[in-house]
């Protein structure tokens, strides 16, 4: 009888929660047509633009300004408002990040999967995407409720916002539709259209699905980077450009491709520990050996996009700074500097976790002795690069804050306390960690290419080149010239970390022609070694929260910078153990809907044996 | 069930630790600006040389860049009467200022008429400067702000404070509602505002009726709020089809409480005529 109820009911359940949550976005993006546009048609009658200034005919009815608001303004519900939107954004970014990201490498993993005719491809594929679509109930439940404590707790501001990207959010609502339509399509018929002809559909289903994804997301991101830069807009706020040109400020793209790349990375990340997961659980040989090459792959995937996330970082640090001298001093500089000690701390962790796991791997298969003795250098590398990272930078204070912490120098580790220093550490450890990742991939291969030593010795060579490189340019621009902009030394260390990147990889793209590979036994890795799976996301969920809180920071008392004061009660720049705080509470409540997903998506795989009891007839169950 | 336990624990741990982290670093919360009244009566060189200081490392947010990492001249480690005088001597300065006071409120206004050599920004050799325009937001800073540090930064090295102690006319809109008391009393209802600014001679308003300019009794219909206030304040902004651009521009005799008396009262006027 149960197992008759089982599926309809939990589908039911899903659908009737997407819905719900479906509505309330759509109340709250409806909210706002109705109050523009039953102004509008009256005010194109009266209201004609005068010849000056440039104002064109089509916005002459937004020639309004932002406004200028007072404490009282903001309506007081006893709790901070600034907090419950926090908690709420910062859930709903967890979320969109997973549910945007995982159908990226999924399409891509069963592509894969479909050109090799591996089968084990395309079930993970499937499996990855189950993930997803609870998730994406989840994502829709947070953007609803983060829609209307927005419009309940920042009335005016959103009005505002309302104003300046007018259709574009109805645009925004469309795609939300749409991605829902083609996730349900694309889970659903995974089955259904699976070989042959009917698998280029399914792809190009996947496909669909990812473009309005990116879509939406940076769509979303638009509205980000136009509070932190506005354009599009004149000095009071009122709107003079188009949607394009408001939404195409001198930040956004960095965002996108920063958010894009982290989302990626961190949607391996979470199923990596999904896979973890059913490993430590697992009973069989078989499951083990099928979590545990799932958990590589998740775990392939994040280290892969991880990489140059860096390089994305300090691309929309620099537009950041390019854009305004003072946000961005602000940010590395100032004080909201000392989260990048935290950032350190945990980005420091993401390294560590996943080096570990490359090094508990490579037990997998016995080739992997030939590289054993590495792996001592790297982790001495890695150590090194994590304290010089984490000691304290040169922070430019007020006087008043000095004179609260007793000085800004740190006294004895100065000199690598500052930002050239940390550069050769981080990137240093970018190009050991590659190393690690070589040489795991290297591990079950037995190399037969006639020029394997001397592609070996090229190899080494680049990486000697390249450190030496990163140390020369870190020292030499960092303690010898004394440029106002140190970031010259950047350009050269990101050169050198790319070239080893991208010459490594050609490299061995070359030399596993036709390479022997060693068996992998799968399963057989550490039980320890599954926990490196938790820490990557549990520190990527942290940092996430971290950084977007350092990007929300960077304006201070403004809700929209430059243009639109926050006069609210929480407009101050808080403690850092209160940002510490609202961090872990919203990565805790992130874990907890986390494990709840996984369990979800666990039940749907079980089925209960049917009772035996002769003569009688079980109904037959549908596929799932 | 054991799984579970151990890789929640593993992970509150990790959160545990990263939270530790932000606790054990330096505590400092980041205040918004208070906008201080100003007592112009009881001000003296003293305080407002106390006020430029405050300014100069607060609001001004000028030693975000101004101090010994390079990033900027370091004001405070520089004698500022000498500095500028070199500046006003060297040949590549192109601006109007005279004199020391002139070139420093010059750099604040108008940092991209003289960059000092080697800190322009990136690529635009020495033209354009990373200063930004100090009475912009987002510093923002008023004409008496500005004074303020000037004052300070003459001041600090014993040079001569060569600017005058603002007085009431020179104070910013804000303080002006509290503290000038000369100027015409306050319009406290909109009637008393309408009668006080002279709308009735060209609008249709309250009981009076004129062409000149467009009804007022129904324009909560037609106009939000917001551009109510915006064409009280910026009327040549948007002219209304079919009149002549004679409004008066009322944004310098109105105070932000009159202005919002008449937006409020106008909002709501929605019928043709007065009932
Ligand atoms: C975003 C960084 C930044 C901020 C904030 C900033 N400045 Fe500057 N300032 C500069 C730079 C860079 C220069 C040198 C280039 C130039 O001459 O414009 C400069 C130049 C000056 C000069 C001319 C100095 C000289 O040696 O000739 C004065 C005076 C000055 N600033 C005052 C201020 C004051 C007062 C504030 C705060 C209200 C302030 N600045 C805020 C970056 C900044
Ligand atoms: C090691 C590499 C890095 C990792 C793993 C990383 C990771 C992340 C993640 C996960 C986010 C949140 C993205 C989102 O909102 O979806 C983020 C945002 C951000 N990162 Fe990085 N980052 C790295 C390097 C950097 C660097 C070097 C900088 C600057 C110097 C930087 C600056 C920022 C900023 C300002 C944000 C805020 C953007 C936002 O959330 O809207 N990042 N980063």
């Amino acid at each position: 009888m149960k197992s008759v109820l089982y599926f309809p009911l939990l589908w039911t359940w899903r659908r009737v929660l997407l819905v719900l949550m479906t509505a309330i976005i759509g109340l709250g993006a409806g909210g706002f047509p109705f109050t523009a546009s039953a102004a509008d048609p009256a005010q194109e009658q009266q209201i004609t633009a005068a010849d000056s200034g440039g104002i064109t005919g089509e916005t002459k009815a937004s020639l309004i300004l932002a406004p200028k608001l007072k404490r009282a303004d903001y309506p007081n519900i006893g709790v901070s408002s600034r907090a419950i939107v926090w908690v709420v954004a910062q859930m709903h970014l967890f979320f969109g990040a997973l549910v945007l990201a995982v159908p990226i490498f999924v399409l891509v993993i069963e592509f894969i999967g479909f050109k090799t005719n591996d089968d084990r491809y395309d079930d993970m594929a499937h499996e990855f995407m189950k993930i997803s679509l609870t998730a994406y109930a989840i994502t829709a439940l947070f953007g609803g409720t983060l829609a209307l404590s927005l419009f309940l707790l920042y009335p005016d501001f959103m009005n505002y916002m309302m104003r300046v990207f007018g259709s574009q959010m109805l645009v925004y609502a469309v795609l939300f539709f749409l991605e829902s339509m083609l996730l349900y399509i694309y889970y659903y018929g995974w089955n259904a259209l699976r070989y042959g002809n009917s698998k280029w559909v399914h792809l190009t289903l996947g496909l669909l699905l990812n473009a309005v994804g990116t879509t939406l997301l940076v769509v979303a991101n638009s509205w980000t980077t136009f509070m932190m830069a506005p354009s599009g807009v004149d000095s009071a706020g009122a709107v003079i450009g188009n949607i394009w040109e408001i939404m195409k400020g001198p930040l956004w793209n960095p965002l996108n491709l920063h958010r894009f790349i982290a989302n990626v990375a961190f949607g391996g990340a979470v199923v990596g520990a999904y896979a973890a997961f059913k490993f430590l659980c697992a009973k069989t040989a078989a499951d083990k050996a099928h979590y545990d090459w799932m958990g590589y792959t998740s775990n392939f995937i994040a280290i892969l996009a991880f990489l140059p996330l860096p390089f994305a970082g300090y691309w929309l640090m620099a537009e950041i700074y390019a854009y305004s001298q003072q946000m961005g001093i602000l940010a590395m500089g100032g004080i909201l500097a000392w989260l990048f000690v935290i950032q350190a701390v945990l980005i420091c962790t993401i390294l560590f976790a996943g080096n570990y796991y490359l090094w508990s791997g490579m037990a997998r298969t016995e080739g992997s002795e030939r590289y054993q003795w590495l792996i001592k250098y790297i982790a001495v590398v890695l150590v090194f690069g994590f304290l010089v990272w984490v000691t304290p930078h040169n922070v430019i204070f007020t006087t008043n804050e000095i004179a609260k912490l007793g000085g800004g120098h740190h006294p004895v580790l100065g000199p690598l306390g500052i930002m050239p220093a940390k550069n050769i550490a981080v990137f240093l450890m970018l190009i050991f960690t590659f190393l690690s990742f070589q040489i795991y991939r290297r591990a079950d291969k037995v190399i037969t290419v006639s020029w394997q030593a001397w592609g070996n010795t090229l190899m080494a060579a680049i990486y000697i080149v390249a450190c030496a490189n990163v140390i020369f340019a870190g020292v030499y621009y960092g303690y010898f010239t004394n440029t106002v902009y140190k970031v010259g030394s950047s350009v050269m260390q990101v050169a050198s970390t790319l070239a080893v990147i991208v010459a490594g990889s050609v490299i061995d793209t070359l030399m596993f022609k036709g390479a022997k590979t060693l068996p992998s036994s799968w399963g057989k890795v550490s039980d320890r070694s599954q926990y490196a799976l938790f820490a990557l996301p549990v520190a990527f969920t942290w940092l996430m929260a971290l950084m977007g809180y350092v990007r929300s920071s960077v304006r201070t008392h403004w809700h929209v910078y430059t243009v639109m004061k926050d006069n609210s009660p929480d407009n101050f720049i808080p403690t850092l153990a209160t940002v510490g705080n609202t961090v872990t509470f919203a990565t805790v409540l992130f874990l907890i809907f986390l494990l709840f997903i996984f369990w979800i998506a666990n039940l749907s795989g079980i089925k209960q044996k049917p009772p035996v009891s002769a003569g009688k007839i079980v109904p037959a169950e549908s596929a799932a | 069930m054991n799984i579970l336990i151990k890789t929640l624990g593993f992970s509150l741990a990790l959160i545990l630790t990263f939270t530790a982290v932000s606790y054990v670093l330096p505590q400092m919360k980041g205040e918004a600006p208070v906008e201080k009244e100003m007592d112009v009566g009881a001000l003296t060189m003293d305080s407002f040389i106390a006020m430029g200081k405050d300014l100069y490392q607060g609001k001004g947010t000028c030693t975000l860049c101004h101090n010994q990492l390079g990033r900027a001249p370091d004001l405070l480690a520089l004698n500022v009467e000498k500095t500028s005088l070199e500046r006003l001597a060297d040949s590549r300065y192109q601006g109007k200022a005279k004199n020391t006071e002139g070139y420093l409120r010059e750099s604040m206004l108008e940092p991209n008429i003289y960059v000092v050599k080697g800190f322009g920004k990136k690529g635009t050799n020495d033209a354009e400067s990373p200063m930004p325009a100090i009475d912009k937001p987002p510093a923002q800073l008023s004409q008496v702000e500005i004074d303020a540090i000037i004052a300070f930064l003459q001041h600090k090295d014993g040079n001569k404070v060569t600017v005058a102690l603002p007085t009431k006319t020179s104070l910013p809109a804000a303080a002006e509602e509290k503290t000038a008391p000369a100027k015409p009393a306050l319009a406290q209802s909109p009637e008393e505002a309408i009668a006080k600014f002279g709308c009735a001679a060209c609008h249709s308003i309250l009981k009076t009726e004129s062409t000149v300019g467009p009804n007022l009794n129904d324009v909560g219909k037609r106009l939000s709020i917001a551009q109510i206030r915006e064409s009280i304040i910026a009327p040549g902004t948007v002219i209304a089809e079919g009149y002549p651009p004679i409004m008066p521009d009322l944004s310098e005799k109105m105070t932000t409480k009159e202005l919002e008396i008449m937006a409020q009262f106008l909002a709501q006027q929605k019928t043709k005529t007065q009932p």
